[in-house]
């Protein structure tokens, strides 16, 4: 059974239809990111899943209970992280955490888990000086606060600089080791492209794309290079015999799988016009040019969020 | 320790560390306590001015707690997303609420176990002390004032709550009998100032402490009201985000 099971989901808001129809699982001890635009539908998704909100339709089950009916059986079992706030700005770092870990009495140790999201040092600031970074790993520590069985993380790494990163997402990524079944929303493409194990991507209440990131590359490989700004890509593709596509300044994409002749042939011809070769890359498409892709061949006129 | 009384710990926690908090529930009324009484420029229509105005006192005081820091503190949980993420946690909302109840009355304890000495201190000499009824008066007052406060930071933005509540307070200081007799207000003030919470505490607890043993029954009626109304108003009202 998969810990959360979404099933033909709406929630309106009044005549805003923010999420329509939308279904979905996620399975334990599995990264899944649930990505989209600010507005796509996704926070309205998890405030059903974690029971902030009330659906309009459909069916919800977290760890197989009702969020709707069933919130404070699941709360214990259920960590989150809200995208911001959520800490009385006057309070300090250890006493949050250690009052979270006494709320839920499931045995976790406060001083580790500041200890784990790298604030060790600033246990005694109080919430309103932190930097945003250091907030989102407070939320964190809070969410594990739970010994959760499931995760919602809504942003973690918003805010937060690299080095933080790197901690949050090998806490994140331990959880799910663990057995924690994550639910991570993000606008942020290349964190999704990072830690999930499995990617949902939303567009304007919709679902638009289901699977693992092989999944939703697949059949989608693309030669991308740099070269001149002038290139004449006319010229370039009765050469090769594929269309090649200006992207950027001097960054072209071919739509096709490397193949040796084929990049053979491109590099052959680069060299015989005299343009230089800055920059190549080949093989599966990229997570942004996945969903690039994919919500270009969804308009749709516009709800939101 | 049970979730109760780990959320009772940390809003005891955040109320001592909140030095605004601390100034209007404890300084303030302490100094007009102190200052009014000394300094004879009220029209208070006592001998000694304190007699009329340690009732007033304790009533602001529990204003203070029970709406303003009550209300101010709520108002900017539920901006900062704070009710949102307790939500998600086993705490439960009645838990929760039940905290902030006894947080207030813990906080109420000490304002008179400070405040009652220093007007005793300050040659307060009640003729009677009826304090069962000014016990009861004091938990209507604070039903009522809590409501009231729990309406206005259930509904508001944070900084408009704060605003709101520090000018009703201030409305509520000057027409509820608590430093200005009722006597001295004019006509259509006066009635207002009866129908008020705070005028109906101030007059409760002075009859209580210090009047000729009758009981105000309007008077009584007016807090009873209250505190039945507005927790009910601020139930159906609130909203955690």
């Amino acid at each position: 059974m998969a810990a959360v099971e979404v099933s033909g989901l709406t929630v309106r808001y009044g005549d805003l239809q923010a999420v329509r129809e939308v279904s979905f699982t996620a399975a334990a001890g599995e990264i899944t990111a649930v990505l989209g635009p600010n507005g796509a539908g996704k926070t309205s998704t998890i405030e059903v899943c974690e029971g902030f909100r009330r659906a309009t339709a459909g069916t919800v089950r977290v760890l197989g209970l009702d969020p709707a009916t069933q919130q404070r059986v699941l709360s214990k079992r259920m960590g989150v992280m809200l995208q911001e706030g959520g800490v009385y700005p006057s309070a300090r770092v250890l006493d949050t955490v250690r009052h979270y870990c006494a709320l839920y009495g499931k045995g976790a140790n406060a001083t580790e888990l500041v200890e784990q999201v790298g604030l060790t040092a600033r246990s005694k600031a109080t919430w309103r000086r932190l930097s945003g970074g250091e907030k989102q790993r407070v939320s964190l520590a809070l969410a594990m606060a739970a010994i959760p069985e499931v995760a919602f993380l809504d942003e973690p790494t918003s805010g937060v600089d690299v080095n933080g990163r790197d901690t949050i997402r090998g806490i994140v990524r331990g959880l799910a080791d663990a057995g924690c079944a994550v639910v991570l929303a993000t606008h942020e493409l290349d964190e999704a492209e990072r830690l999930a194990d499995r990617v949902i991507i939303f567009d304007q209440g919709n679902v638009i794309a289901d699977g693992t990131l092989a999944e939703l590359r697949r059949g989608h490989d693309e030669i991308r290079f740099r070269s001149s700004p002038d290139l004449d890509t006319i010229a370039l593709a009765s050469a090769i015999g594929m269309v090649a596509s200006r992207v950027g300044h001097d960054e072209y994409v071919i739509d096709a799988p490397p193949h040796p002749r084929l990049m053979a042939q491109l590099t052959a011809w680069l060299a015989e016009e005299g343009h230089p070769l800055t920059d190549l890359r080949a093989g599966a498409q990229r997570l942004e040019d996945v969903f690039r892709r994919l919500t270009a061949e969804k308009p749709e006129p516009g709800d939101a969020e | 320790m049970n979730r109760f009384l780990t959320q009772l710990r940390t809003e005891l926690q955040l109320v001592s560390r909140n030095g605004e908090q601390l100034l209007l529930t404890l300084g303030i009324p302490v100094l007009l306590l102190v200052f009014f009484s000394l300094v004879d420029v009220l029209p208070t229509g006592t001998d000694d001015p304190i007699d009329f105005l340690a009732p007033g006192v304790l009533a602001l005081a529990v204003m203070s707690t029970a709406m303003v820091s009550l209300g101010i503190g709520t108002g900017f949980e539920r901006s900062y997303h704070v009710l949102k993420r307790l939500g998600a946690t086993p705490l439960g909302r009645s838990r929760l609420i039940a905290a902030k109840i006894a947080s207030v009355a813990v906080v109420e304890v000490v304002q008179f176990a400070i405040l009652v000495p220093v007007a005793y201190a300050l040659g307060w000499s009640p003729a009677t002390t009826n304090w069962p009824a000014a016990v009861g008066a004091v938990l209507l007052g604070t039903m009522a004032f809590a409501g009231i406060g729990l309406t206005f930071a259930g509904r508001l933005r944070g900084e408009i709550n704060l605003a709101a509540l520090n000018g009703l307070y201030l409305v509520m200081l000057l027409l509820g009998g608590m430093v200005i007799p009722f006597t001295k207000l004019p006509g259509a003030l006066r009635t207002l100032a009866h129908g008020l919470p705070s005028g109906a505490l101030a007059d409760v607890l002075r009859e209580a402490l210090g009047g000729n043993g009758a009981q105000p029954t309007t008077s009584w009626i007016v807090l009873a009201v209250w505190a039945a109304i507005t927790p009910l108003v601020a139930a159906a009202l609130f909203r955690w985000d």
